[in-house]
């Protein structure tokens, strides 16, 4: 059988000729234009990191920055001015703190329920409600705290401030919780069947089975989820200016108003300072460091992802 | 019906004893399947299957792909309560009790009732761990230490494993993992230990492994094995249920089985001439 397949005649006459490379120029030039698209995005980063890099060098030139770094008292805009940045970090710390211990356990719980307990037809139900959650433009937030929250919350607490930190917690909250419910469902979700089996096949509960075998193996995907909620908290923006006010302040309380590094920038953009002075400078330095707090926190979420996720195959 | 499997089960010394006047069992069984027929949503996987499981003795589930040998191990630990398509009917009395009675506790069901899977599966926590968890979501009262070491020590791991108790059980290898599961189950001292395919995933060097294992642990175990190799199910087993399309097509003594079936299909799949 073989022996005739090699003994058959070469046919010279159907010479196959293989040498034939061209340039494709379509396939060029569609190329370069998708490296083109994905390089946008990339330069636009880099030009903002550029002008945030110049700009607060020459505001440091003017303001030592252990000043800026250290200082307690922030005013820019009325002399005698005081450059000292804690009191927008502090604020925007209290109001992520807060919105933290809001969303994180409610999240997390809604995201367990989600994964371990909901049947097929609530879990196809409550997704999409989560996710239109998310899809609410975040001044609709800022509004449902001025008109909403903050009158409920004064007829528990009447001392209450009109702006204060609480109510841009609670909205803050509000608004992170669907985004740790629906990363940490996908985490736990991502725990593979076999070792809830295992579980089971050893006399454990369902609960048993929840938080000592697939919440510990989904851990990493929990945790990259509650940084990024962290991080967007930290962003947001037009919520806590609504919500919160405009008054830099290190009140350990909740109930006066306070003002966020985000809350700043808005108001200086609004054009309260000329531009191109040192109040205006001022504007670019709070958004490099507001800018290199989320950025170490997503590099971090993305650390702990790569670092604790376990090979499963 | 009964009669007649409990005939089967008898192996031939036996039967001309039972003949003499002794006792008609031949052996003690544990856990007894009587007309089950197992549903996947209103198809039956499992039709009329009707036989015993011999108390500390390998019995093997042989039979082609998609027959319903799995379907039917997992329905004898309650593991089929996670799949809400399944539904079943018939009676699996264990100990003389109702499996499926609405009084039964399905936890407390698989505390007694252990199960290796297909692919290792090890929590993602230590080797010791792995071995103390379940015991100890159990309240396992005596010394755990001693417990890990005699389980890993059954499943024939100790030796690899005993310097590095506290290591990652995702850093051993296939076959060592398996034997980590079956160590794991063995440390709830299971009254029956079922199996699904335990060395489907692994190497041969593995499988002899843990068909050694499984000789060793027949005198203190009852295991159910479902398996895809015949050779296995040949050398392991004392009993051996073939089925095919859902149906059990034979049960009997292994040795019987495999060399004088009863039936042609059995012979056919046993000769290797289908499946």
């Amino acid at each position: 059988m073989y022996s005739t397949a090699l003994n058959r005649p070469v046919l010279t006459d159907t010479f196959i000729n293989i040498n034939k490379r061209t340039i494709r120029w379509g396939e060029f030039l569609i190329q370069s234009g998708l490296a083109l698209c994905a390089l946008i995005s990339i330069i636009t980063t880099a030009v903002i990191i550029i002008i945030l890099c110049k700009e607060g060098f020459s505001f440091f030139q003017h303001i030592a920055p252990a000043e800026f770094f250290f200082g307690t008292r922030w005013v820019p805009l009325l002399e005698p001015s005081s450059f000292g940045v804690l009191p927008l970090v502090w604020g925007t710390l209290l109001v992520t703190f807060g919105a933290a211990l809001i969303a994180i356990p409610i999240g997390l719980a809604s995201a367990i329920y989600l994964s371990e307990y909901a049947s097929h037809k609530v879990r196809s139900t409550v997704k999409p409600v989560l996710e239109l959650l998310a899809g609410i433009p975040t001044v609709v937030y800022g509004y449902f705290a001025l008109t909403f929250v903050t009158p409920l919350l004064k007829t528990i607490i009447p001392g209450i401030q009109v702006f204060n930190a609480f109510s841009g917690a609670i909205v803050v909250g509000i608004m992170v919780l669907p985004m740790i419910a629906t990363l940490s469902d996908n985490a736990l979700r991502a725990v593979p069947q076999t070792l809830r089996q295992g579980a089971y096949a050893l006399g454990a509960t369902s609960y048993e089975t929840t938080t000592q075998v697939v919440l510990p193996a989904g851990l990493s995907g929990v945790m990259a989820s509650f940084l990024l909620a962290i991080s967007r908290a930290i962003g947001e923006t037009m919520a806590v200016t609504l919500a919160a006010g405009a008054t830099p302040n290190m009140s350990l309380t909740f109930l006066e108003s306070i003002q966020t590094m985000t809350a700043y920038i808005v108001q200086i953009s609004l054009g309260d300072a000329p531009a191109g002075g040192l109040a205006y400078q001022t504007l670019f330095v709070v958004a490099a460091l507001l800018f290199i707090i989320t950025l170490m926190l997503n590099v971090l979420s993305q650390w702990i992802l790569n670092r604790y996720r376990e090979a499963y195959d | 019906m009964s009669a007649q499997l409990d005939e089967k089960l008898m192996i031939p010394g036996q039967r001309e004893q039972a003949a003499n006047n002794k006792p008609a069992f031949a052996e003690e069984s544990i856990l007894n399947l009587d007309q089950v027929n197992i549903y996947y949503s209103g198809k039956a996987a499992i039709k009329e299957v009707s036989f015993p499981i011999a108390k500390q003795k390998i019995t093997s589930l042989i039979g082609p792909s998609g027959c319903g040998k799995s379907t039917l191990l997992r329905s004898l630990n309650r593991m089929n309560d996670f799949i809400p398509e399944v539904t079943m009917d018939g009676l699996f009395t264990y100990n003389g009790q109702n499996l499926n009675a609405p009084s039964v506790d399905p936890v407390e069901v698989r505390r007694h009732i252990g199960m290796v899977f297909q692919k290792p599966n090890p929590f993602p926590k230590t080797i010791y761990k792995n071995i103390a968890w379940g015991p100890n979501i159990n309240g396992y009262q005596k010394s755990l230490d001693e417990l890990v070491e005699h389980s890993l020590k059954q499943a024939a791991l100790w030796d690899e494993v005993k310097d590095r108790l506290h290591e990652s059980a995702l850093s051993l290898s296939g076959g060592q993992q398996q034997r980590l599961c079956i160590a794991r189950a063995l440390a709830m001292e299971p009254d029956i230990l079922l199996m699904d395919e335990p060395c489907s995933a692994l190497d041969p060097i593995s499988t002899a492994h843990i068909e050694d294992l499984l000789f060793e642990l027949k005198t203190r175990y009852t295991i159910v094995i479902v398996t895809h190799n015949m050779q296995q199910a040949a050398r392991i087993s004392d009993y051996t249920a073939f089925l095919e399309s859902g149906e059990l097509i034979e049960f009997g003594v292994t040795e019987q089985l495999f060399t004088m079936p009863q039936k042609q299909r059995t012979e056919e799949y046993v000769t290797g001439r289908f499946g």
